[in-house]
């Protein structure tokens, strides 16, 4: 278990960074799930450019509409406090629950998000929150709303030599609620089942997501419904998957369910 | 009164810190991986690929070719051979690197050299196989089938082994009340110490001695294994363990890899290393456990179990591993199946079958785990059939204290104890009546249960034992050697090897009660067979019955030499002397216990002319008053939720009553009680390593296979009995094991306990969320 040979590239900055993936080097983040692929000799690269240390993605903004947090920001960084929660926690919470303490010294929030495993939790978190993907590339920046950003499992909008560069997370309104819940069996695992929920009103936006589905996150397209308890987890993920069958889809009810619940909307199971 | 039980207290019974804590827990340790030599070559093993398959060619690379050497390569090595002297037992031999044929993935054929693991590993990449893939046997239940390949192409069936008992059955199961029949699985597992496997090859050319540094649990087996796979004599090969990381088992195997390496380092003159990676102890190395069963259990209207009827097979794997045999764990299994309880009948057969897998090997509790299982549930089922609680059929069926000492009726003498007490403490202690309470009011989507296992554990159960089994290895006298040094400390040489077992502070408490040396002036040599007395080494929870009544031997010895020159100095009579807290006394004399061994070593014209040739040190052995085994045992008791929608089980409380004998050092039991059950609850709800059709491994990386992590363990409260074994030397009683053994018993009961009123009953485990759902659904099935 140790990896084919390979060049790695330390750049300076961010241009050294695009530089290097012109030159067909790929990118590297925390390298908490590209490690391991390597080690297996899974993935053989040629080389890799470590994106962890370039400066510009290791920035923080804020305003009062929202908080950017650089890609190379660490699971870590957020659990601790080290960077600003617009959330008022629900950030924090949701870091400290990632891998175990030992992936998350180095595991990346821009790592996590351009790996774009569908079972983790950056993936739910951040599109349960109507973030957006900030990315630059050879032609320019742009900016992408992360449900745009994840298009499949393992997979991602980013085009040829672009990088992601931050996430803008929108500061939530006064009473907003959240629920967020996943199912391990054991600590550190990634999830099999997975849902997150925001309510809040005052800024209009009412979101249930769910995840670990083997895609990109589901965005229920009526969440209202849920909310009101009109249709049940159950039946709106029928409805969202029809060609899933209802025994492949229960434990995602359920983490629906759960999650509903801990945003403290009624006995939603 | 015993000096452990003072505030003081050092010796028997004293709650000792552990002397090899501060090596292990500042990380100084020194494992075979920590040490390089000069020269030093690394090897990655090609592997097969393929679970059965004819190796019809090899291709080296052009370039470095001549750093891969393959079976034609390992010119005068014989293969690994354990066979059985059991009758019908069938023969084979594991091959170091495969030659004409594969027999399980990862089953190594090639061994590629390099300066690091990495370059071997590319070396190892360039190698080309050119495999015929033949049909492989995944499925236990069907190596036997006449249609089915053979492994061995000499066999007429895929079995290593068949055993059957029957002690009275027809006649016992007459008078039948309720007859239940179930069918049980366990798992194939990887025991999982936190250091794999791995080795250094050293040859040294002015001794002519190969030196192989092996993480391993049993020094003086492998030296005798591989002197004889490698033609030597056994003078030219020394084996060194140094800190082992945990064994379990795994470690008291020979492996072809060892051969290898220690072939490698004699033929090119160079250090060889070979450390096992996480993906190959997993794919080739550690497997255990997988137990198939067909139990009937018979009781009398009573409650009174009438007779035990089983069917049993063991998936052995390819090879029969030395020094164990593929045949232990099946031939355990019909010795040991009715467990505590008494019985009139009995009758079980059991097949040892050879599948397309990597061989199975003994892992702490051995067959116990697997048999503690099948019997506990089916104690459960026949309470459930007869309406009576789970602990009363235990009650009704334990052997009982004044029947001690008992032998059972597969003639297994159970040394001493009282088993019902045990389980009367751990009902109590698990407030069952508060569960019932519980369960009374529960409603939602989660339900709770509590459930029993109650075993006993033979340990260090002897010749008698084992020269039945005709297996490479039979334990007899175990030695230790005491010797005063210059300075009055103690040098204590033992042939078993101290990985997690705590010998370095244990045996040291022996000694003091002995002969007064402070633990901290003992120091303990082990695992080296140049240094130690041969031993059969750490297996089998024998190391603190033998080689602690060995080493109270040689102290004693080593004390009533040291009485007779401390009196000839005192000028007293040696029958006055005593030795405590490091020096002699003799009324109102003292000497200190240097100023005999300065005298024995430095100052030999003060020493009496009639004094002990021998002087300080003294080799004494050891066996048991019976070496038919000492017999701990324990009742586990536990609670867990288990939550209707994920199948998930929570264990919300976990008492174990167990009785260790006398305890030589009781915060040490503990310790191994704790460790053997977390590995039991790995075993009862997350360790699997599934095999697809095909024979590959589908749990290749711990991300695949579930161990057992600290949020999922409960505060397991230990509660102690001390009945002391009449059989060693301060009562004491193997307990090694006992923590692995009870717990998937436990476990099961209790989720069954939990959703019997839904009509699931659980009989396999890992008990995953999968299986219960499916049950749940299942259940549902058959209400609808």
């Amino acid at each position: 278990m140790k990896p084919a040979p390979f060049d790695y590239l330390a750049v300076d900055d961010l241009a050294g960074a695009t530089a290097a993936l012109a030159d067909g080097a790929k990118p590297m983040g925390g390298n908490q799930s590209l490690g391991p692929m390597l080690n297996l000799r899974l993935a053989r690269p040629a080389a890799l450019v470590d994106l962890s240390l370039v400066p510009e993605l290791r920035t923080v903004e804020e305003s009062a509409e929202w908080v950017r947090l650089g890609a190379a920001i660490t699971h870590a960084e957020i659990e601790d406090g080290e960077v600003p929660d617009p959330t008022g926690g629900w950030l924090r919470a949701a870091a400290a629950n990632i891998a175990y303490r030992a992936v998350r010294n180095r595991g990346t929030l821009g790592g996590s998000l351009a790996h774009a495993d569908p079972a983790a939790d950056w993936v739910i978190v951040m599109t349960g929150l109507c973030a957006t993907a900030l990315l630059a590339g050879p032609s320019g920046t742009r900016r992408v709303p992360l449900e745009d950003f994840l298009t499949g499992p393992f997979a991602t909008g980013l085009r040829d030599g672009e990088i992601l560069t931050a996430v803008e997370i929108p500061r939530p309104g006064a009473g907003a609620r959240w629920g967020y819940w996943k199912y391990m069996r054991q600590v550190g695992e990634f999830a099999k089942a997975s849902a997150a929920v925001l309510v809040d009103r005052e800024r209009g936006r009412l979101r249930c997501t769910v995840g670990a589905l083997g895609r990109q996150p589901l965005v229920l397209a009526e969440p209202e419904a849920l909310l009101a308890a009109e249709v049940t987890p159950r039946e709106a993920l029928a409805q969202a998957l029809p060609g899933r069958s209802p025994a492949d889809l229960a434990l995602h009810a359920t983490a629906l369910a759960r999650a509903l619940a801990e945003a403290g909307i009624g006995d939603a199971a | 009164m015993k000096r452990g039980a003072g505030p003081t207290a050092k010796g028997v019974g004293a709650r000792l810190e552990r002397r090899e804590d501060a090596r292990y827990l500042l990380g100084r340790g020194r494992y075979v991986g920590d040490i390089r030599l000069p020269g030093m070559l690394e090897i990655a093993f090609v592997r097969s690929p393929l679970a059965h398959a004819r190796l019809c060619r090899l291709d080296k690379p052009a370039e470095g070719g001549d750093r891969v050497f393959a079976a034609a390569d390992l010119v005068g090595v014989a293969g690994i051979r354990a066979d059985s002297g059991l009758p019908g037992f069938r023969s084979s031999v594991q091959p170091i690197l495969a030659e004409a044929k594969v027999r399980h993935v990862g089953e190594p054929i090639a061994a590629c050299l390099a300066e690091t693991r990495a370059l071997a590993e590319d070396l190892a990449e360039r190698v080309e196989l050119d495999l015929e893939e033949l049909p492989a046997v995944h499925d236990m239940l069907r190596a036997r089938d006449p249609e089915a390949p053979l492994l061995h192409e000499h066999w007429d069936e895929n079995a290593f082994l068949e055993t059957a008992v029957d002690r009275g059955f027809e006649a016992a199961i007459r008078d039948a009340a309720v007859v239940v029949k179930r069918s049980y699985r366990t798992a194939r597992q990887c025991m999982a110490p936190l250091e794999g496997r791995g080795c250094l090859a050293v040859w040294d050319r002015h001794l002519e001695l190969l030196t192989l540094h092996s993480a391993t649990q049993m020094p003086h087996i492998v030296r005798t294994g591989l002197a004889e796979c490698l033609g030597l004599d056994h003078g030219q090969v020394r084996v060194v363990a140094p800190d082992v990381g945990g064994g379990f088992g795994y470690k008291g195997i020979l492996l072809a890899e060892e051969v290898c390496a220690a072939f490698l380092a004699m033929k090119l003159d160079r250090p060889i290393r070979w450390l096992e990676d996480r993906r190959e102890h997993l794919i080739a190395g550690a497997n255990c456990r997988e137990h198939a069963y067909e139990v009937t259990g018979y009781a009398a209207a009573d409650g009174e179990l009438l007779a035990v009827d089983c069917q049993a097979i063991v998936d052995s794997g390819a090879y029969s591993s030395y020094p164990f045999s593929a045949c232990l764990e099946a031939a355990q299994v019909g010795s040991i199946l009715p467990g505590p309880y008494k019985m009139r009948g009995y009758r079980c057969r059991t097949w040892s079958v050879a599948t397309n897998k990597p061989p199975i090997l003994p892992f702490r509790g051995v067959a116990r785990t697997g048999v503690c299982f099948a019997m506990e549930l089916t104690m459960d089922a026949l309470a459930r059939e007869l309406g009576m609680t789970p602990e009363a059929i235990r009650l009704r069926n334990l052997v009982a204290p004044a029947e001690m000492p008992f032998t059972n009726i597969t003639n297994k003498d159970f040394d001493s104890g009282d088993y019902p007490e045990a389980l009367r403490r751990v009902v109590e202690a698990i407030d069952v009546q508060g569960v019932r309470a519980r369960q009374a009011a529960q409603s939602g989507g989660s339900r709770i249960g509590v459930g029993f296992a109650v075993f006993c554990e033979q340990g260090a159960h002897g010749t008698s034992v084992y020269h039945g089994w005709g297996i490479p290895m039979v334990p007899g006298f175990e030695q230790a050697t005491a010797r005063l040094t210059p300075d009055g400390g103690l040098e204590l040489r033992v042939g078993v090897h101290s990985h997690g077992q705590s010998l370095e502070t244990t045996l040291a408490q022996i000694v003091y009660e002995e002969i007064g040396i402070d633990p901290a002036k003992v120091k303990l040599v082990h695992g080296d067979t140049a240094y130690t007395p041969y031993s059969t080494g750490t297996w089998g929870s024998r190391c603190i019955v033998m080689a602690g009544g060995a080493v109270a031997a040689a102290s004693a010895t080593l004390g009533e030499r040291i009485r007779r020159i401390a009196a000839h100095l005192m000028q007293a009579d040696p029958d006055d002397v005593t030795l405590a807290d490091g020096m002699a006394r003799a009324g109102s004399s003292e000497i200190p216990l240097a100023e005999v061994a300065r005298t024995w070593y430095r100052a030999p014209q003060l020493l009496p002319d009639d004094v002990d040739p021998r002087g300080l040190e003294a080799t004494e052995g050891y066996k048991t008053v019976r070496d038919t085994g000492t017999f701990s045992y324990a009742a586990h008791a536990v609670v867990v939720s288990v939550d209707l929608d994920l199948g998930d089980v929570k264990l919300l409380d976990y008492v174990i009553v167990e009785d260790a004998g006398t305890m030589i050092n009781p915060m040490v039991v503990d310790g191994q009680v704790h460790g053997g059950a977390v590995q039991g609850i790995g075993t009862a709800l997350f360790e699997e390593m599934p095999f697809d059709a095909a024979g590959q491994p589908l749990a290749s990386t711990l991300a695949d296979y579930h161990l057992p992590v600290a949020a999922d363990i409960p505060a397991i409260r230990i509660l102690h009995m001390e009945t002391p074994s009449p059989l060693s030397r301060f009562g004491q009683k193997g307990i090694g094991e006992s923590g692995a053994i009870g717990p998937p018993a436990a476990i099961a009961n209790a989720v069954n306990d939990a959703l019997a009123p839904l009509g699931v009953e659980m009989t396999e485990v890992p008990l995953t969320p999968e299986r219960i759902l499916r049950a749940l659904a299942r259940a549902r099935e058959v209400a609808a």
